[in-house]
């Protein structure tokens, strides 16, 4: 029989903080002081009128784990509420990346092609180079950085994460 | 400061601070005045509200602190300078963390304008502190100090407590602002609402399975003691309700009265044979308040196989950290055993007599080996002899212990029977050697008529000693017990036991004479080194007015029995020095990992 409390899942939790200095610093000091994984985070403010910030975090473990990362945050000060947007329910994940590509002749054809398949856009273009924005879930992010690999590509600038829970209940 | 009673006024942000500090009903602060502070020792020496106490080092300040919080039930209170004040306040602070005590710890700071600029006596206070401190603040306008100090007090005393700082920028502190007393009784706090009553149903079931459970354990924890009087008084309620056995952890002690013949002693690492097999073998447990630590556990994967756990803990994140509870209850103590009890009545349970009667007579069995015995001879004093004389000339006293970290700390735990909360002052989740001095100091600040002695191992005494001139200075008739055998027993205990018996720097040698040490501190010292002369010795530490330091010369190589090994399961436990020296569960590498 397996045992499940030892299978690793990836997990995106939003968690909603006051805008007090530090607090970042709060929440990746116990993700790196208690040994957990941040595969991404981001942060922003989302509400200026009540000086609150979202954080993003993307980060895996077993179900203990998962469960003490949760606990943890949420005894934090300056957090208003916590919420694991994997376990929850459907939501809805995207990511934005910035790609640059530098090439001339077939490659730069060929990457404009594949960036059009991809909704990608060129916000920016030399005769040698393009640097496209593509938005979507991490997946389809990196399968595009996969298929630009060969055609030239030289930089990456990717946002993380952010996350929201599908249908009318809200955090 | 009968003004400060008017809503609204405009001080200098150190006069807000003492004014804060008044209406949060603070009588004492321990403290080490420097650059950044001097402000606020300006303006405590324009007032007679407050008691300021001069330690000797910054991390006694804190110390000091916990003492006198552990002891008295409301928050110590810290004020140390920037720099250096605040790096030494750290290993404090996190004692205060691991052990849950409120305190409330003011550090000065360079001026905002110099932050970042490496100025001297600067250090990043609030990042140094900010994984040791339950919540830390830094102010840097001082129209924000009133509400600052007031929701420090706040957070450093609701749900579970622990140590907060405010870093005081020294601009901050003599600049004017507005500051106006908040309706202390009824603070919200913007994000910080910890629950207090646990879900009904949950209590429900908890007390279905009590009900049911046939070889049931009570586990408790300190938090019942930070919880306050009325959750021990409902614990001790409840467990003879139930007529079932209880065992507590080396923080709950004094929460349940050690002389009731339900009370199994502490368990764990150094816990009783009969604590330890009778949680092994349990089928419920019912941990109140505790934390499943790993002193306390053992092995995990052997840690009470067959029981259901139901686990009362008002720190969410205190549950299924180590331990799966089956029955997870969020919630202050004291209110969720109060709902227990009543529940208990409503559905008219009984404890199950036959049932209670076989587990008693296992237990008892377990009992009877005896497990805490030793040999008292007539030539050299066993460390357990001396606690149990302390213990039996003492009991009958207004009498507070508290103990450094170590073997005289286990022994302690062992032999000195408590018989309600807040008598026993220990460095359990840090273990921080060198605890025990300044926290007499702040517990007999807070109780001047009480006999307040620390036991001590030469080793750790050594750590902080120099509160003796802090102790000196304020006139405290402290008693410091020293178990000395020279070495720093608990580490050359593992040596034997664990690594060949290769002593590894664990011999303290070049010790002061404590007898001279007492008499250059204004102390009285005694030094006792026969069995015979024991008792002698302690009446007249007792009988003494002032300072005293006993030194108790004890067994050099004596070890703390019983043991769980690092890394063995609650019923594979050492019991004595001839199964040390034998056959026992051999240590896998896994558990010489384990500290």
């Amino acid at each position: 029989m397996t045992d499940l409390s030892e299978l690793q899942r990836k997990h995106t939790i939003a968690v909603l903080v006051d805008n007090e200095p530090g607090v970042l610093a709060r929440v990746i000091g116990l993700f790196s002081g208690r040994g957990y994984n941040i595969e991404s985070l981001t942060v922003a403010e989302v509400d200026v009128a009540n000086n609150r910030s979202r954080i993003t975090v993307v980060t895996s473990g077993n179900e203990m784990i998962i469960e003490q990362i949760k606990a943890q945050l949420d005894r934090l000060v300056p957090v208003h509420s916590v919420v694991d947007l994997t376990e929850e329910g459907p939501s809805v994940e995207r990511e934005l990346a910035l790609i640059k590509v530098v090439g001339a002749a077939e490659e730069r054809i060929e990457s404009l092609r594949i960036a059009d398949i991809f909704r990608a856009r060129a916000v920016d273009s030399t005769l040698e180079s393009f640097v496209f924005e593509v938005t979507g879930n991490s997946g389809k992010i990196n399968a595009f950085i996969d298929l630009m690999k060969p055609l030239g590509l030289t930089e990456i600038s990717r946002t993380g994460v952010v996350a929201i829970a599908r249908g009318e209940t809200s955090m | 400061m009968s003004d400060g009673e008017q809503a609204g006024m405009t001080l200098s942000g150190a006069a807000i601070i003492v004014q804060a500090l008044v209406d949060q009903g603070v009588e004492v602060i321990f403290g080490y005045p420097g650059g950044a502070v001097l402000p606020i020792y300006d303006a405590l020496f324009a007032q007679n509200n407050i008691r300021h106490i001069l330690v000797r080092q910054e991390g006694g300040a804190v110390h000091a602190a916990e003492g006198y919080a552990r002891s008295t039930g409301r928050p110590g209170v810290v004020l140390v300078t920037s720099g250096p004040g605040a790096t030494n306040a750290v290993t404090g602070l996190t004692d205060a963390l691991m052990d849950s005590i409120p305190v409330v710890c003011l550090t000065g700071q360079v001026a905002t304008h110099m932050i970042g600029n490496d100025a001297f006596q600067e250090a990043d206070t609030v990042g140094i502190t900010r994984p040791c401190t339950k919540h830390n603040y830094l102010v840097k306008d001082t129209n924000d100090l009133g509400r600052v100090m007031h929701e420090a007090f706040y957070v450093a005393t609701h749900g579970r407590p622990g140590p907060v700082v405010v870093d005081l920028p020294k601009d901050v502190c003599i600049d004017q602002g507005h500051y106006e007393k908040p309706d202390l009784d009824n603070i919200q706090h913007k994000t910080y609402h910890p629950r207090v009553d646990g879900e009904e149903d949950r209590i429900a079931e908890a007390v279905e399975l009590i009900a049911r459970a046939r070889q049931p354990i009570f586990y408790t924890g300190g938090g019942l003691i930070n919880s306050g009087p009325e959750a021990c008084a409902a614990l001790v309620e409840f467990v003879n309700m139930t007529g079932h056995p209880i065992t507590s952890t080396l923080m709950g002690l004094g929460a349940f009265p050690a002389s009731d013949h339900k009370f199994l002693g502490m368990l764990g690492m150094h816990g009783t044979y009969e604590a330890n097999n009778a949680m092994h073998d349990c089928d419920v447990m019912i941990c109140l308040a505790a934390r499943f630590d790993d002193r306390v556990t053992g092995r995990l994967d052997a840690f009470s196989p067959n029981s259901k756990k139901i686990h009362v803990d008002i720190d969410p994140s205190s549950i299924n950290k180590n331990v799966r509870a089956d029955l997870a209850i969020v919630g202050d103590v004291g209110r969720v055993l109060q709902r227990m009890i009543e529940c208990w009545r409503e559905r008219g349970h009984q404890p199950d007599e036959a049932a209670s009667k076989a587990w008693w007579t296992r237990i008892q069995q377990w009992r009877s080996r005896d497990c805490l015995s030793f040999e008292q001879g007539n030539e050299i004093i066993k460390p357990q002899y001396a606690i149990q004389r302390l213990y039996e000339l003492t009991k009958d006293r207004d009498v507070y212990i508290t103990t450094e970290v170590g073997q005289h700390q286990m022994w302690a735990a062992q032999f000195y029977r408590f018989e309600e909360p807040n008598r026993w002052m220990t460095s359990g989740g840090l273990g921080t050697m060198g605890y025990g001095l300044p926290a007499a100091v702040g517990v007999q600040i807070g109780h001047p008529e009480s006999l307040v002695i620390d036991i001590a191992g030469e080793a750790s005494f050594m750590m902080n000693i120099q509160e003796l001139s802090t102790a000196r200075q304020q006139g405290l008739p402290l008693k410091i017990f020293i178990l000395n055998n020279q070495w720093m027993g608990m580490v050359r205990q593992w040596q034997e036991l664990l690594h060949g018996s290769r002593y590894s720097e664990s011999y303290v040698d070049a010790l002061p004479d404590f007898i001279k040490l007492a008499d250059s501190f204004g102390a009285t010292g005694l030094v006792v080194d026969k069995p015979g002369d024991l008792d002698d010795a302690i009446k007249t530490m007792i009988d003494t007015d002032g300072l005293v330091i006993v030194d108790v010369r004890v067994a050099k190589e004596e070890n703390c029995f019983p043991m769980v090994p690092s890394g063995a399961a609650h019923n594979e436990m050492i019991l004595s020095q001839d199964q040390a020296n034998g056959e026992r569960p051999s240590v896998t590498d896994d558990g010489l990992a384990l500290v």
